[in-house]
């Protein structure tokens, strides 16, 4: 045996209430802190409530125009000065936005968190959206969504979600359209920032080489004073209707030697009851090892596909649950048949006790490998205060992942997968 | 022993590294071994690559569905890279659970079985890995320009190796290959984490001491002679956007120039991040090409990079052309470029700003441990791990003129490739 030296045991390593520093500002700005002395770098991570949920049909993409928009211009630096502030740093800042919230992340030497702070707060509150730099952004975008219309996992994706959400706004692509890209005006983005962009309900996580009064401190100075009257609610999110018959649908591009596999449906919300049931049992699924059953299947045992896994796509809103595996044109039908087997087998008799231990297992033992770096413990935080799931959460963990049962996993494989109503989407030749 | 560093040879000739590092109760592995696509010659292209596969189909005591379980179960990670010079092994588990993962490497260094069915299925995954490549046209254009690049040397091809010798090599190929490239005195293990170095050296000689040294496998090395002009390729394929690739014959990782070179990618097209894990992001929005070709709009995106290889391999800027800009016209732009950083010495505050992106890099790279463990073997492959530890310093040693003498020498349209990527054009409905 190895003997092995830890400091902590394993446990306590993990962030918990003691060692998370946690503060609402009057503004209305969470903000979240866990130090890290072992490099000297910072990670921050964080999100404003505003996203691709308000955008009109026809100017569908102004959410995601706009995020990447804020930093091509501030009042008080140009795009270049800004990104040569970053840049000369070896910092980096970006923005991403996503249906309910954009998003932000970047990263610095200790050294810098004050100036990435700063940056981060004048690109959020004070963009000014330079003409010419709007038409340079157009032309990129258009480019991206050219490359996505050649992507056959991205258009297999896009095709699912049009016939699993049809009517709903998840149907939507986030990034828009090339016409409605082009519809998208200064004024536009101009608008949608000032209206929607605004402190409450933001929030921001710090991690790494600086005490957390500190970290906070910066925060205040750089935020504290921020406020805006307009800032809409936040909307509810309607339930998409469900499917009522199953559904398939090839998106055609040619010339291409591998096609894309989406077959899904509905899945539950990241806050519903039996997420953690659902979780496991996407794990057993198509993750486990190499990819679980569907990989076992598809690629272990038919050779079929270098990928071939399941997802459970669960956010503040409904969510989905799909398999997809990227094969040769000519084994498509091939493979989706042995893809719906094992989600009739899943739905039909959940998954083995000990299928359940190893996922659980696995759950539990990944947990100080996903908590590692700072920027993925960035992200844990993000996701405890974004699903109110309490500072305390990664240490009641264990017990979450273990308190759930074999029923449990085929109940909600029952209440989600029906392998009569299944939609299949497939992009390539 | 500085850094916690520790380096041995065991009497079969595996080369050992041990760096304990006590930020998280967690340990790495990796397990190197020097065989790559560079030792391989038709119509065996990309055997490497395929036995890396195999080394995940099992030996008597560990089947391959124990391996992954057991792996799995512990919450640890693990993979394989085969790249031009090198294939590579490692696990990252929690500290009390890293003898699982030394156990697995000591016998898959030996008995892999390369059952033939086994085979025939995961030849048809390769196949599937290499057809989702040829769905990316950068994927396309890199392997057209290495080819041109490289006529005697077997960098030559792809590392996913070439479709007809997918199809035709055979299972006691594969073996052959496994025997005379995975013994104890050509590869390298590197340990970083939380462990004692004294146990777990006893614990691997326990381990992998008993293991046979081999005779010492001949590396291919048919130099590449100068090139004696500029090579041009073109490719075609599907969708609207042209790429654009100029690719130099730079020297190896391990020769003096490769650190001035790294200063002047940091300076042209923003800093490549060396790292396996973490690090990255830093974008290159002020770089001198990103000014000069994306402000300008020549280009939507750029990149530029190389590789850390052991013999002279390639430094490549790649574009992504403006929807209204011809490829022509994007390569004068970057040519004007290139000429500034031959006609005039960069400044010293440039040089200055290109070590503190590296320093950041480096900082980005330490917040996790799995990539604190690549370096170990990883700058053993070209160099050794002086390499890595005194990159830095290296480059703080950088001048102007050192700038000016490498672009001079390097950067020259006689020994370059010029590769397009022409779009087919819109989608017929």
């Amino acid at each position: 045996m190895i003997t092995h030296r830890a400091p902590n045991s394993a446990s306590h390593s993990l962030p918990g209430p003691e060692d998370i520093h946690r503060e609402v500002l009057s503004n209305g700005i969470t903000v979240l802190v866990r130090s890290n002395f072992n490099s000297p770098s910072v990670s921050i991570s964080g999100y404003v409530q505003t996203g691709s949920l308000f955008d009109l049909d026809e100017k569908l993409g102004l959410a995601d125009f706009a995020a990447s928009a804020l930093t091509r211009g501030t009042a008080k630096h140009s795009f270049d000065e800004l990104y040569n502030e970053l840049e000369s740093a070896g910092a980096s800042l970006g923005f991403d936005s996503g249906l309910h919230t954009t998003s932000f992340s970047g990263r610095a030497l200790a050294e810098d968190l004050s100036l990435l702070l700063g940056l981060l707060s004048e690109i959020l509150r004070q963009p000014t959206f330079p003409k010419a730099e709007v038409e340079k952004l157009r032309h990129q975008l258009l480019t991206g969504l050219a490359i996505r219309a050649q992507d056959t996992s991205d258009m297999a994706d896009l095709t699912f979600d049009k016939i699993l959400f049809r009517g709903h706004p998840y149907s939507r692509p986030e990034d828009g359209n090339p016409k409605t890209i082009k519809a998208i005006m200064r004024e536009d983005l101009v608008k949608y920032h000032k209206r929607n962009f605004g402190p409450r309900g933001m929030a921001i996580a710090i991690v790494g080489a600086v005490e957390p009064e500190r970290a906070a401190d910066l925060v205040k100075r750089a935020l504290l004073n921020w406020a805006n009257p307009l800032q809409p609610e936040v909307p509810a999110v309607i339930e998409p209707k469900r499917l009522t018959s199953a559904a398939r649908r090839h998106h055609k591009i040619s010339g291409k030697s591998q096609s894309d596999i989406v077959i899904g449906t509905n899945g539950p919300r990241r806050n519903d009851e039996d997420y953690m049931a659902a979780s496991l049992g996407n794990s057993v699924l198509g993750q486990f090892g190499m990819m679980g059953r569907v990989g076992e299947s598809v690629r272990e045992k038919s050779g079929l596909a270098y990928y071939a896994y399941s997802s459970l796509s669960a956010g503040v809103g409904p969510g989905s649950w799909t398999v997809s595996a990227g094969v040769n044109p000519g084994n498509t039908q091939k493979a989706a048949e042995l893809i719906v087997k094992e989600l009739e087998r899943f739905a039909a008799d959940g998954v083995t006790r000990e299928e359940l231990a190893d996922s659980q297992a696995n759950f539990i033992g990944r947990l100080p490998l996903s908590l590692e770096s700072n920027g993925g413990v960035a992200n844990a935080l993000l996701t405890i205060e974004r699903y109110d799931l309490g500072l305390d959460y990664y240490r009641r963990y264990p017990d979450i992942v273990n308190a759930v049962d074999q029923d449990d996993v085929v109940a909600v494989a029952q209440k989600y997968i029906d392998p009569q109503r299944l939609v299949v989407a497939t992009a390539g030749p | 022993m500085p850094n916690n560093l520790t380096k041995t040879k065991l009497s079969n000739g595996l080369t050992v590294l041990l760096k304990e590092i006590h930020s998280a109760p967690l340990i790495s592995s990796w397990v190197w071994y020097r065989v790559g696509s560079r030792d391989e010659v038709p119509p065996l292209t990309g055997i490497s690559h395929l036995v890396e596969h195999m080394q995940f189909k099992g030996t008597p005591n560990y089947p391959a569905a124990l391996m992954e379980r057991a792996v799995a179960r512990d919450g640890g990670m693990w993979n394989a890279f085969t790249f031009l010079d090198w294939t590579t092994f490692f696990e990252t588990m929690p500290a009390d659970k890293i003898d699982l993962a030394l156990r697995l490497e000591a016998d898959r260094m030996l008995n892999s079985v390369f059952d033939e069915k086994e085979f025939l299925s995961e030849r048809t995954v390769v196949i599937s890995e290499r057809e989702g490549n040829e769905n990316e046209p950068m994927f396309l254009l890199n392997e057209a320009i290495q080819q041109a690049a490289f006529r005697v040397h077997s960098y030559h091809h792809e590392v996913i190796g070439d479709l007809a010798d997918l199809k035709t090599m055979t299972r006691d190929d594969l073996y052959k290959h496994y025997k005379t490239y995975y013994i104890p005195n050509n590869a390298v293990i590197g340990l970083a984490g939380d462990f004692e170095t004294e146990g777990m050296l006893a614990r691997i000689r326990e381990l992998f001491e008993s293991i046979p040294a081999g005779a010492t496998p001949p590396r291919l090395a048919r130099p590449e002679p100068e090139p004696r002009g500029e090579t041009r390729v073109t490719v075609e394929g599907p969708g609207e956007t042209t790429y654009l690739e100029a690719a130099y014959r730079i020297p190896s990782a391990s020769h003096p120039d490769f650190i001035p070179l790294s200063v002047l990618d940091s300076l042209l097209a923003g800093p490549t991040n060396l790292n396996m894990f973490g690090g990255g992001g830093i974008s290159n929005k002020t770089s001198r090409l990103y000014r000069a070709l994306v402000d300008r709009e020549f280009a939507v995106g750029l990149s530029g990079g190389s590789n850390t290889t052991t013999d002279p391999f390639l430094y490549s800027i790649s574009l992504t052309v403006h929807p209204k800009r011809k490829p022509e016209e994007a390569l004068a732009a970057l040519d004007a470029e290139i000429e500034r950083v031959q006609d005039k010495p960069v400044s010293k505050q440039e040089i200055m700003r290109a070590i503190k992106q590296a320093r950041a890099n480096f900082a980005y790279g330490t917040d996790n441990i799995t990539n604190q463990a690549f370096w170990l073997g990883h700058a053993e492959m070209f160099a050794g791990y002086d390499w890595f530890e005194s990159y830095l310093e290296k480059l703080g040693k950088v001048t102007p003129r050192d700038v000016l003498r490498v672009a001079r020498q390097y950067f020259r349209p006689q020994s370059r490739v010029i590769g397009t990527f022409i779009p087919g054009g819109k989608e017929k409905k």
